[in-house]
C-alpha cells in the first residue's frame, strides 16, 4: 500500500502549538438520565500509535465510542480531531475529516457485494453527484475506475479477493469483520476506531488480526480501539486507557497496567487481587 | 454490466416496436392509446422504485406529485390571464415570450402559458414542494413516513378538490396539446396530444421519454450516488460512518422521483386534454407502490415491466369495476409469495410453498 494520506499537511499546519496529538478529548461527560455513562474522561491519541480502551461489560467504552465518531452527543467536555473541535458534528462530517469506524456487531449492506460495501467507504474520497450519476457523465469513468481499483487492492490486503462478488451479509463471520475493516479503510482514515477487532474470533484468527492492526499502523494510521481480547491489548498496544463506570481508571503503557493493582482488582475482583 | 444495461434498453426498444407491429398487424392499433398512458404512469413508477427500492424510504403521496404536475401544466395552459394583462408579472413573462395570445370561440383575447413554460413551471413547483415537505417528513422511518406522506397525499386531493381555479370536482379540460418541436420540412411539429393522427407519434414519444427515464436511474443506481443510496438503506449508520450524507441523499432522491411523478403528470395530461381530482387520490398513491412492489422492491426492470403491464391492463378495463381490489389481492399475494418481486419468483419454489402449507 503506497498510499498517501491526505491530511498529514493541515495537521501540521493548521496548529500553532507544537500539541502533537491526533485526537484529545477534554474531561468528556456523557448522561443518560440519570445514569453517569462516560464521566470526566479525558486523554489523548498520538498520531502513528494504537490506543486500546478497555474495561469490564458498562464501562461506558462503546459510548465512548460514539460520542468520538458523532453517533452521540456529548453532554459536556470537548472532543479535538487533528486540533479541531468536532462534538456536535454529524458521523458523516466527521468521517469526512479522515475517521473511520468499524461496529461492534457488523454493519454490513444487504444486498450488497463485498466489493460494493467496500466502494461505498471510498464515498469520502469520490464526489460525482446525481447529475454526473444519472447522466455517467465521462469525468465520472475515471473516479469510477479509481474506486473499483482501490477497492480490489483492499479486498487484495485483507485476504478476501476471492469474495468480491459474494454478498457481503452471506459470507462467513470472520470475512465479514474483514469487509468492514476494509470499507473503513477504504475511506483512507487519518484515525481508524475499531469497536472489539476480535469479538468472535478464535485464537488463529485474533492473530491475524493482531498483525492487521500492526500493518494497518505502519501504513501510518492511527488506530484506536475497544476491546475484551486481553492478550490482542496486551501484544499490539503502545498505550491503555482503563475505563470502569464511566470513569478512567488508568491511562499507561501495557507493562504497567499489568502491573497496576486497581486494574487487576476490577477484572480480578478484590481478594484475588490481594493475593496476588 | 454496463454492456448488459445497454443490451437491456435496447431490448425494450424492440419491445416497443414489437407491440406497434402486433397492434398493426392484428387491427388493434387503439391499443396503443393505452400503452401510451401506462407508459406515462411507468415514468412516475420507476421514480418512486427509485425511492423505495434502492433508498428504502417510502412514500404514499406520489400520485400528490404527478398531480402538481397534471393540474399546473393544465391550469396554466387554460386560464385566461388576459384580464391580468397589465400586471407587472404577466407582462415580464410576456417579454420573456411565455406566453401565448389567441381569441377564444367568443372572439374575446385568450392569454394563457405555452406548453414549455407551464411545465418548466410545473415540474420546478414539484421539486419546490417536494423539497419542503422532505426536509421535515425524511426525518421519519417506517411507518411514521408512510403516515406523513399520506398525510401530503390527502392534503393535496382536497386543495384539488375544494379550489375553483383547479376545477373542483370536475377538474380541467380541453388542454391543448404540448408541441415539443416546431414543425421543420417535410416533418410534422412533434406533440403530446391525444388526436387520433398522432397516435403513433404519441406511442413512440412516451416510450421514448420512458426508456430515457430508465436508463438515467439505471445509470444513477450503478453508480457512486446508487451505492450510496443502498447503503443508507440498509444501514445508515454504517452509511453515515463511510461519510454519506444520507439526510441530504434522502432528500435528493425524494425530490427527484417527485419530478418524474410531475413530469409523467404535465405529458400525461397535454396527451389526455386533461386531469381529473381523482389522479391525485391516495388510492392511486397506494397503487403505485403496489405496483413497485410487485415488480420486486430493490428491480427497476422489475418494476417497469410489472408496473406497465398491469397499468395498461387495468386502463383496457380488463379488472373492470374490481380494479382497486384486483390491486389489493395482487399486493397481497406478491408480499406472501415474491416479497422480491414477480421476477423474482421461482415457480417451483411457490409449489412448495402452497402444497407444504396444505399438508402441514
Amino acid at each position: 500500500m503506497n498510499r498517501e494520506i491526505r491530511g498529514a499537511e493541515d495537521n501540521s499546519a493548521g496548529r500553532g502549538t507544537v500539541d502533537e496529538a491526533l485526537l484529545e478529548l477534554v474531561s468528556v461527560h456523557k448522561r443518560f438520565g440519570g445514569l453517569h455513562a462516560v464521566n470526566d474522561v479525558s486523554f489523548k491519541v498520538a498520531p502513528g500509535t494504537i490506543k486500546a480502551v478497555i474495561g469490564p461489560n458498562g464501562a461506558g467504552k462503546t459510548t465512548l465510542f460514539n460520542l468520538i465518531a458523532g453517533n452521540l452527543p456529548v453532554s459536556t467536555g470537548s472532543i479535538h480531531f487533528q486540533g479541531q473541535e468536532i462534538q456536535g458534528k454529524k458521523p458523516h462530517q466527521i468521517a469526512r475529516l479522515g475517521m473511520a469506524r468499524t461496529f461492534q456487531n457488523i454493519k454490513l449492506f444487504q444486498g450488497m457485494t463485498a466489493l460494493e460495501c467496500i466502494m461505498v467507504g471510498r464515498h469520502v474520497r469520490s464526489r460525482a453527484g446525481f447529475f454526473a450519476g444519472m447522466f455517467s457523465l465521462p469525468s465520472t469513468w475515471k473516479e469510477e475506475r479509481a474506486i473499483r481499483e482501490s477497492s480490489l487492492e483492499l479486498l487484495e490486503l485483507m485476504e478476501i479477493a476471492e469474495c468480491a462478488d459474494v454478498e457481503a451479509t452471506s459470507l462467513a463471520f470472520g470475512q465479514q469483520r474483514a469487509v468492514e475493516m476494509a470499507r473503513a479503510l477504504a475511506a483512507e482514515p487519518r484515525l481508524l476506531l475499531l469497536d472489539e477487532p476480535a469479538a468472535g474470533l478464535n485464537i488463529y484468527e485474533t492473530a491475524e488480526v493482531a498483525r492487521l492492526i500492526c500493518r494497518i499502523r505502519d501504513m501510518g494510521i492511527t488506530v484506536l480501539l475497544v476491546e475484551h481480547d486481553m492478550s490482542l491489548v496486551m501484544d499490539i498496544s503502545d498505550e491503555i486507557v482503563v475505563l470502569c463506570f464511566g470513569r478512567k481508571l488508568a491511562e499507561d503503557i501495557p507493562l504497567h497496567i499489568q502491573k497496576n493493582i486497581e486494574v487487576i482488582k476490577i477484572y480480578l475482583g478484590e481478594d484475588d487481587a490481594l493475593a496476588a | 454490466m454496463q454492456q448488459r444495461k445497454i443490451l437491456a434498453l435496447a431490448a425494450l426498444c424492440l419491445l416497443v416496436v414489437g407491440l406497434h407491429l402486433a397492434a398493426v398487424l392484428t387491427g388493434s392499433l387503439f391499443y396503443l392509446t393505452q400503452l401510451t398512458m401506462a407508459a406515462y404512469y411507468g415514468l412516475v413508477i420507476i421514480g418512486l422504485g427509485t425511492l423505495m427500492g434502492y433508498a428504502g424510504q417510502i412514500s404514499l403521496g406520489h400520485a400528490g406529485f404527478f398531480a402538481i404536475g397534471g393540474y399546473l401544466a393544465a391550469s396554466l395552459t387554460t386560464r385566461n390571464l388576459a384580464i391580468f394583462q397589465d400586471s407587472w408579472p404577466v407582462r415580464w413573462l410576456e417579454g420573456l415570450g411565455m406566453l401565448k395570445s389567441a381569441q377564444n370561440l367568443a372572439g374575446e383575447p385568450l392569454l394563457t402559458m405555452v406548453p414549455w413554460a407551464a411545465c418548466g413551471c410545473a415540474v420546478a413547483a414539484a421539486a419546490l414542494i417536494a423539497l419542503l415537505i422532505g426536509i421535515p417528513v425524511l426525518k421519519l422511518q417506517g411507518h411514521y413516513l408512510a403516515m406523513a406522506t399520506l398525510g401530503f397525499g390527502t392534503i393535496i386531493y382536497r386543495i384539488l378538490l375544494a379550489s375553483p381555479y383547479f376545477g373542483e370536482a370536475d377538474g380541467i379540460s380541453e388542454v391543448p396539446g404540448f408541441t415539443l418541436l416546431p414543425a421543420l420540412g417535410q416533418l410534422g411539429p412533434v406533440m403530446v396530444s391525444g388526436d387520433p393522427g398522432l397516435r403513433v407519434a404519441n406511442y413512440y414519444l412516451a416510450w421514448g421519454v420512458l426508456i430515457l427515464g430508465m436508463g438515467l436511474l439505471l445509470n444513477l443506481i450503478g453508480s457512486r450516488v446508487g451505492r450510496a443510496l443502498r447503503s443508507l438503506h440498509s444501514s445508515p449508520e454504517a452509511a453515515e460512518a463511510a461519510g454519506v450524507d444520507t439526510s441530504r441523499f434522502k432528500l435528493q432522491v425524494f425530490v427527484l422521483s417527485a419530478v418524474y411523478a410531475a413530469l409523467a403528470g404535465v405529458l400525461l395530461t397535454h396527451f389526455n386534454g386533461g386531469i381529473g381530482p381523482s389522479e391525485a387520490s391516495v388510492m392511486k398513491s397506494v397503487r403505485y407502490v403496489a405496483l413497485v412492489a410487485v415488480g420486486g422492491m430493490a428491480h427497476l426492470w422489475g418494476t417497469l415491466l410489472m408496473g406497465v403491464t398491469l397499468t395498461f391492463l387495468s386502463l383496457r378495463g380488463v379488472f373492470g369495476t374490481f380494479d382497486d381490489a384486483v390491486f389489493g389481492t395482487i399486493l397481497i399475494l406478491v408480499m406472501l409469495f415474491a416479497p422480491e418481486g414477480i421476477l423474482s419468483l421461482r415457480l417451483k419454489q411457490v409449489w412448495n410453498a402452497i402444497f407444504s402449507g396444505a399438508r402441514s
